[in-house]
This record gives structure tokens, sequence and C-alpha cells, in this order.
């Protein structure tokens, strides 16, 4: 047993020609909530995709509680207990909340009832709207139905990729929330992306900022917020 | 009028063995997005496998009654699922990820391979077997003319209804089907979620291989000719249905089925035998020009 529960060592990926990440290292350790932020096209993406084996790393490690994942196929590597609320929420259009949700439980073999119900109880709207297509709701829902989807594995670890993305700041809160409630409830580890650096920080126990395709700064959230370059960076005016 | 009443008898069971083929190449566009090309051969496989199954049960003194339709039904379903599967293992997979035409091309020639296969196995010469289902229902007279059912006709009507509520079941109910789905709409997003989206892949040639079985055993039961190029015109029609019903849909596939055997009937009943395929092309391109989503294809509006 390892105390880590995410170890990512000298990571390379690329789509295509472009190489989008150029030797990446971090670790997220068992119940730690860590945040990796940096501006549009810093490879964040990239790297929760590539850790979850799409695009598979060209080179460098990735080990999971132990266990290396580098070369595995994707579905394998999601079966092991990683979850993604990925990059544009990507909720199935032509199904059915319910049916979204029941997807995220369906590769890992294990009665969906209970942690539909937590889901419920965390996003009741989507409670309301279980009937309805996922191409229909609002992106506010949307990314609550992929959030939810992602918690239906069970994962031990959630991997959260701009859950704040063009959501008014009130949903913002109470998805955030969320986060923090079923870290300090569930011991669940989460690797978190977010543009909005300001929340991300404050909510994270640790963070890591990324500038094109490289680790350039490490710390706790409040040792991030209060570095001066990053005010500057990724704070801005505006908030 | 009884006349007209008779076409469109024969021009349904004509269309739900077209549906039946339609439903494989749209199920496979929708989740590939590829044009299966080699699946009227296919079709023509399970015509071959039930025609063979039908003489060794004939020479065993088997083929008697209902239970011997099914078991033959069963072999060709099985072993065309089996030609399905290997198809696109050997001749699709491997491309995926290439470029867009590349699979095309591959099945262009896995048609041509099954055709030759066969037809090198099998013998070129048309292969002919006697009626099995036989006698039917006078349903209406006019004058001399008499208004049939005949019990084939019911038989296709009823397998395929079975068949296709069966298969709707599967794909609407069962998380298989929800998988199949899911790997349509969003390959990567499946695998995002732990479905090996290339099993699911090979389960929906498997599937859709069945069905152009059943089409297939259903048409040499009716027709009682084959060779080993029935499969390329069923192929063509089929896929003009299931671009008349709207590619990608899969009541689509059934509705454009029927439609396009109702009108090659009709039109071969009112004008001409000889045109009747000009008949059933014409549509193909008038949709392509003037509804190229089809019947009931989608026009999507998705959220961003």
């Amino acid at each position: 047993m390892t105390a880590s529960m995410l170890e990512v060592t000298d990571l390379v990926a690329a789509y295509g020609a472009v190489q989008a990440l150029k030797g990446v290292s971090l670790s997220v350790k068992r119940g730690e909530i860590v945040t990796l932020i940096g501006a549009n096209g810093a490879g964040k993406s990239t790297l929760l995709m590539s850790i979850c084996g799409d695009p598979r790393p060209r080179s460098g490690r990735v080990v999971l509680d132990g266990a290396e994942i580098t070369q595995r196929p994707t579905h394998e590597i999601m079966r092991m207990g990683v979850a993604q609320s990925p990059e544009g929420r990507r909720v199935f259009p032509r199904m059915s909340v319910l049916e979204n949700l029941l997807m995220g439980a369906q590769a890992q073999g294990h009665d969906p009832g209970p942690e539909l119900e937590k889901v419920f109880a965390l996003f009741p709207r989507l409670k309301e709207r279980q009937a309805q297509r996922g191409g229909t709701l609002s992106g506010g829902e949307q990314q609550m139905l992929a959030i939810g989807r992602a918690l239906m594995s069970k994962p031990r670890l959630l991997l959260l990729d701009e859950p704040s993305l063009g959501l008014a700041p009130l949903i913002v809160r109470q998805i955030f929330s969320a986060i923090r409630a079923l870290n300090e409830t569930e011991g669940l580890t989460v690797l978190l992306v977010e543009q909005n650096a300001n929340q991300a920080l404050r909510l994270a126990h640790r963070g890591y900022v990324l500038v094109t395709g490289r680790i350039t700064m490490e710390g706790t959230g409040a040792e991030l917020l209060a570095r001066p370059e990053i005010r500057d960076a990724y704070l801005g005016g505006g908030h | 009028m009884a006349y007209a009443l008779q076409q469109l008898i024969n021009g349904i069971s004509l269309g739900m063995i077209y549906g039946m083929i339609a439903v494989g190449y749209t199920m496979v566009y929708g989740i590939i997005g590829m044009i299966n090309f080699a699946h009227g051969d296919i079709f023509m496989i399970g015509a071959f496998i039930a025609l063979i199954s039908i003489v060794m049960l004939i020479s065993g003194g088997f083929m008697e009654g209902p239970a011997a339709l099914l078991l033959v039904l069963a072999i060709s379903m099985a072993f065309t699922a089996l030609y399905g599967w290997t198809v696109e293992r050997v001749a699709y997979r491997p491309l995926r990820g290439s470029f867009r035409l590349a699979p095309l091309i591959s099945a262009i020639g896995m048609s041509i391979v099954l055709q030759n296969y066969v037809q090198i196995s099998q013998g070129a010469r048309v292969k002919p077997l006697e009626p099995q289902v036989t006698g039917g229902f006078e349903i209406m007279r006019d004058g001399n003319f008499v208004v049939q059912l005949s019990n084939m006709q019911i038989l296709i009507i009823v397998t395929t209804l079975a068949v296709l509520a069966i298969f709707t079941w599967l794909v609407t109910k069962t998380p298989l089907g929800r998988a199949m789905r899911a790997c349509e709409q969003d390959r990567r997003m499946a695998s995002l979620l732990g479905i090996d989206t290339d099993r699911t892949i090979s389960l929906t040639f498997v599937i859709g291989a069945s069905l152009a079985a059943v089409a297939g055993t259903l048409y040499l039961l009716r027709y009682g000719v084959i060779d080993f190029y029935i499969g390329f015109l069923a192929g063509v029609k089929a896929f003009t249905a299931a671009v008349l019903g709207g590619i990608g849909s899969l009541p689509g596939a059934v509705l454009g089925g029927l439609l396009i055997g109702l009108i090659e009937t009709f039109w071969s009943a009112y004008f001409s035998v000889q045109y009747k395929d000009v008949a059933a092309f014409s549509i193909l391109a008038l949709t392509l020009i003037f509804l190229p989503t089809g019947l009931l294809g989608r026009q999507e509006v998705e959220k961003v």
C-alpha cells in the first residue's frame, strides 16, 4: 500500500504531431483534492485524458494506487476505479438522464441502486429530470449529469475537467461544495482541472500550475493563492 | 381493388426482408460511421447456410414441421453471425483510426471476397430448393381474381415481427443495447466509462449478421432459388431502404424496407417488371437529393 493514489512521472503525450505534454510529474495522495491550473491550451485536459490512456502516453509512467496503468487500454483503466467528467461534459445526448447515469455504473458490475440515490441526493435536479434526454438539459444540468455519471462508478480517483465552465456562479458554488462534501464524507480523491483558479485553489489541498505542457509551480492551495505571479496570470482583476 | 390488395401483401412481405437487411446497414453506420458494403453478401451467406442445413436435414429425414424450420433459422443465424464477426475483425478493425474511406474500400473488397468464396466453394450455378412451406388462405375473390395470403408470407411477416421485437427490446432495454447506443453517440466517452468499445462493435456486427441470416433464410424459402450473386442486388436495395428511412435510425430502416418493397411490387404490377430496380434506385437518388437525412433521420440540435 502506498499513500499515493496517483503518481504521474515524466509524462509525455501528444495528439498527432502536436506535443501537448512535455514531461509532467505530479502526485495525488489518497483522500486529497488536487487542482491543476493553467491557461487555455496548456495541456490540462490532455493530461487528464492521457491518465486514462486516451491518448496513450508516448513516454513516462502513470501509477494508480501502486499499479502501473501507463499502457493499459482506456476501458481497463476506468474499470480499475478511475472516473472522469471530461472536457465538454460529453453527456450522451439521445439518452435519458437516468440512462446516462446507469452508463456510469454499467461496466463496473455493482448494483447501481445505492449510487443512484446518492447522486440524486447530491443533485436533486437530476432526479426531477431523469426521463429527459441528455441533449435537452441546460449547461449546468449537463455538468451535474457528467459529474453524477462519473460518481456512479464508485471511483477511487475522480478526474474533473473544468466543472465550472460556462456556469452561473451559484451553480459553480453548488458543484464545488458537492465535491468538498464527497471528499470529506467519503474520502474521495479528486484531481481537478480549472481555469477558475481562485475557487479551485480555495477548494483544493494542493495545486499545480501547468504552462505549455510543463509543471512550473506547485504548493498548497493557500500558498499558490498568495503568489503574485499566480494572481497576475490566473486570477486576473475580475475576481 | 383485389389486385391492389394482393400487391400490398406481396409488397409487405418483400419489404420486411429488405427491412431486416437494412437494419444491419444502419446499425453499423450508427456505431462506426461506415457503410458495410459486404452486408448484402452476409445476407447471401445466410441464405446458403440455410440451404445447406435444409439439404442436410432432408437427407437425414428430419425436415418436418415448424421445429425443423426453427432449427434451420438458428443454424443460419449462428454461422452467419460468425461470418459477420470475422469480417469486422479481419477487414475493418485493423483500419480503425485510418482515413474515412479506408474501411469502405475494405468493405467492397470483402464483398468481392465473399462472393468469390461462395462461387468457388458452392459453384456458380443457381441453386434451387423445392418449396418447404406451402398452402395459404384465400382472403377474397373478385371475379376470377383470388387474393391469396400464403403460409410463406405469414411466416415471413410473423418471423420478422418477432425478430424485430426481440431486437428492439435488446437495443432499448438491455445493458448491451445501452452500450451500443453509447458507442454510437460518443465512442470515446463510452470507453471513458469502462465500456470495451471494440467488443461492443463486434457484437453489433454479430447482431446485424444474425438479422441478415433471418432475411436470407426467409428469402431462400420464399423464392426457392439462390446464387452467389443475390447479395448484391438485395444489399443495394436494403441500403436504399436504410437511406430512405434515415441512415442511423433503426425504425427508419424497417420503414424504408417496407416502402422499397411496396414501391417495387406496385411498380412491377402497374408499370413494368423490367424496370422495377430502376424504380427502387430512383428513390435512392431522389432521397439523396431532396431528403438527405431520410424520413426518420435526425437533424439534432445539441446544446453546447
